[in-house]
């Protein structure tokens, strides 16, 4: 009796799968396009409308960027069916949980799917991981924040490869952010002592860090020492009570705002009072918390997007993005919101959503955006100035436009 | 040889032949498209993952937290010799085998110091452990530090299936030997083991470094796969994962370790609509699971033609 119950759980259990696998294959025919939240794609509104792919981090670890992003790709959907007036454009989104697998996974999805191109993710891992099937099934993909260097390129490792057809960017990368923050504290500033204490953990901090001592040497600047930490650290004596005894002019700290907060605050207390700059790792309120207001002073940041001195064009996507969400848009939202707008200007610009005819108009598109003005250059990246934002008692005060002179 | 060639084998080799038949045929029709087809090939090298920890910790019962640690070798010298050697196959494979080498001797390295421990103390050393190795890939430059390797797309399905059936032909059979008897009788009682004249550290061992070897050729298949390697996808957490495959199989049943691989990507796919909800879902079935079937889905039942034989002619001499 017992082992025939055994038998009947376990039948049950198998049936559970093979119901849940029958699942799979009815449910994703029709994509995720019947979800109540995918806007005007469902049934036979699609048939006119143009369908656009957005691959974004909704949750895991780094879903923060994610979210404004999509927040900041709904909003320019939204205008844009306005701008229209009818359901123009329709959205499927996707989650892909942070993890490079699933993004494999979702870039065949959307390739299924038919979309007429696809918006994200907003990591450089997710994003390398979705480029070559996207780009075989020619869909053209446009990335918010995918930083990394040489991540548009067939070959990462070629800094001559040629970039991926159908791959595009609005971001700058990580390296010609340190190069410009090391040509602002050069020129501007007028340092010529730096101290790079960066995080060792992770690839942004580590193309930010070569960036910028390559071209403060290249300047003529010299590099006095080189200090690492690991992300989630939280104790920096040791190491500023070392940088505290050098002869240096300008401490620059790529990182993020965790412990860059933290770092700013251990040294001020320590009485180190050289000039801080950093990169938009810097760029959160966090960093205001955790360093104090009355410490963040001469610190200077590099960045994409800033509210200070802002265009009218900048001033109408905050005042909407507010009306829309309750909340201030952030970096990840302007880039996501640019990036979703180039890709619908191509599509207008090429009048058909055919992958081919998108990407030509990529090709030659002169944007307008809420994050500067741009056209793309030999690797699908956006030749547009780096804002360096400078912070006096923790507000952000005044915005410079910055071109780094490279070679 | 005569013992090779009788029913049971025939209809393992059958089964082998007939699911490559099935899916080639699904995919030539347009059933199995490449989304399914991803699904798919992440189910083979989560089968692969499941069935190497359930070696150490469903049969060998020895509780191994550091089961990412070895993916990761794995996975980082198939891309190591893809940008060294050659991006093919062939390079994929030469890696892949170099991996093999250098995770066992890690494994070796590792077991002989941490398989003397027992129970906790043994999950907590390996997991350590695990963290060692992705910290050094993460410091090396060959590897590329945190940025990671992006890599061309080498292993197709085919080739997935393949090292899934061997894999598994290999570690069923070490487990039907002397060998993996005595790993059994460790798993059920060290002291009475040890009593009987077992060698307990060395079948520890044996199991905890053919168990390592495997997971290293899942590590590699994942980066001819899947485009992208990065130290953080290898933290415990992945760990965490592969275990929950064998917990929610059964520990000790390979067949569970293969429904569950199966069960969670199909899961995971079908969850995507509703990406809000999915990991509460997700976590909601561990628990039922869990309650309603604490030992995993198959407990440690394993599914084999014998049985099935065996049941069949059993009823006819009842009937008779």
């Amino acid at each position: 009796m017992k082992t025939m119950k055994k038998v009947f759980m376990g039948a049950a259990a198998l049936m559970m799968a093979v119901s849940m696998a029958g699942c799979g294959n009815s449910g994703s025919g029709n994509g995720s396009a019947t979800t109540p939240d995918a806007g005007g794609s469902t049934g036979s509104e699609a048939a006119g409308a143009v369908k656009i792919g957005l691959h974004y981090e909704l949750t895991g670890e780094v879903a923060d960027y994610g979210k404004a992003e999509l927040n900041g790709s709904l909003l320019a959907i939204k205008q844009a069916n306005a701008a229209a007036g009818s359901e123009k454009y329709g959205y499927v989104k996707y989650d892909n949980k942070s993890d490079p697998t699933e993004a494999v996974t979702l870039a065949a999805q959307l390739a299924s799917d038919g979309v007429a191109g696809v918006v994200g993710p907003a990591t450089s891992g997710a994003s390398a991981a979705s480029y070559q099937i996207l780009n075989d099934a020619k869909i053209p993909v446009l990335s918010p924040s995918a930083t990394q260097n040489n991540v548009t390129l067939t070959d990462p490792d070629k800094i001559d490869s040629a970039p991926y057809d159908y791959v595009y960017r609005v971001c700058f990368e990580d390296s010609y952010q340190g190069a410009a923050m090391a040509q602002y504290a050069y020129d501007t500033l007028g340092k010529t002592k730096a101290v790079i204490y960066g995080d060792s953990t992770t690839d942004y901090a580590k193309g930010l860090t070569e960036a910028f001592e390559k071209q403060f040497t290249k300047l003529g600047g010299t590099i006095v020492a080189k200090e690492n930490y690991v992300s989630k650290d939280t104790d920096f004596s040791s190491v500023l009570t070392k940088i505290k005894g050098l002869d240096f002019d300008v401490l620059y700290i790529p990182g993020y705002y965790n412990e860059a907060g933290l770092i700013i605050k251990q040294a001020r207390d320590m009485g180190i009072d050289q000039a801080v700059v950093g990169s938009d790792g810097f760029d959160s309120v966090t960093l205001v918390e955790l360093g104090g207001a009355e410490n963040l002073n001469d610190v200077y940041f590099t960045t994409a997007y800033t509210t200070v001195g802002a265009s009218a064009q900048l001033q109408a996507f905050i005042d909407a993005y507010k009306a829309e969400y309750n909340e201030e848009p952030n970096m990840f939202a302007a880039l996501a919101y640019d990036a979703t707008n180039v890709l619908i200007q191509a599509i207008e610009e090429a009048g058909s959503s055919e992958g081919a005819a998108v990407q030509a108009a990529l090709a030659k598109i002169s944007f307008n955006g809420v994050t500067g003005s741009f056209t793309f250059d030999a690797t699908h990246t956006p030749i547009k100035p780096v804002l360096v934002v400078n912070l006096v008692d923790g507000v952000q005060t005044d915005a410079v436009a910055v071109t780094p002179k490279l070679d | 040889m005569k013992n090779l060639l009788n029913k049971k084998n025939a209809c393992w080799l059958l089964l082998i032949a007939g699911s490559y038949g099935l899916i080639s045929l699904l995919i030539s029709a347009g059933v199995v498209n490449n989304v399914y087809l991803t699904v798919l090939m992440t189910i083979g090298i989560n089968i692969i993952l499941a069935i190497s920890l359930n070696l150490i910790i469903g049969v060998t019962g020895q509780f191994s937290l550091g089961h990412a640690g070895f993916m990761i070798i794995g996975a980082y010298c198939a891309g190591v010799a893809v940008k060294q050697i050659s991006a093919s196959l062939g390079g994929i494979l030469t890696g892949m085998l170099i991996g093999i080498a250098i995770s066992g001797l890690v494994a070796l390295v590792v077991a002989i110091p941490t398989l003397r421990l027992r129970g906790d103390y043994l999950a907590i050393a390996t997991l350590g452990f695990g963290e060692i190795i992705r910290i050094v890939i993460l410091n090396m430059k060959i590897t590329n530090g945190a940025a990671g390797m992006i890599l061309p797309k080498l292993v197709d399905w085919r080739i997935i299936f393949a090292a899934v059936v061997i894999c598994t032909v290999i570690i069923i059979n070490f487990c039907r030997s002397a060998q993996g008897r005595a790993c059994i009788s460790v798993r059920e009682d060290e002291i009475a083991a040890e009593a009987m004249g077992i060698n307990t550290t060395k079948y520890k061992i044996m199991a905890f470094v053919l168990g390592a070897m495997i997971a290293s050729v899942a590590g590699a298949l994942y980066a001819g796969a899947f485009y992208v390697i990065k130290p953080e996808m290898f933290t415990f957490n992945k760990s965490i994962d592969i275990l929950v495959l064998v917990v929610f199989g059964g520990m000790g049943s390979f067949t569970g370790s293969f429904i569950a691989a199966g069960v969670i990507g199909v899961l995971n796919t079908v969850l995507q609509q509703f990406s809000d909800i999915r990991m509460i879902l997700y976590g909601l079935m561990l628990v039922g699971i869990m309650i309603f079937r604490p030992s995993g889905l198959l407990g440690t039942k394993e599914f084999t033609f014998s049985a099935l034989f065996n049941r069949f002619s059993r009823r006819k001499e009842v009937r008779e």
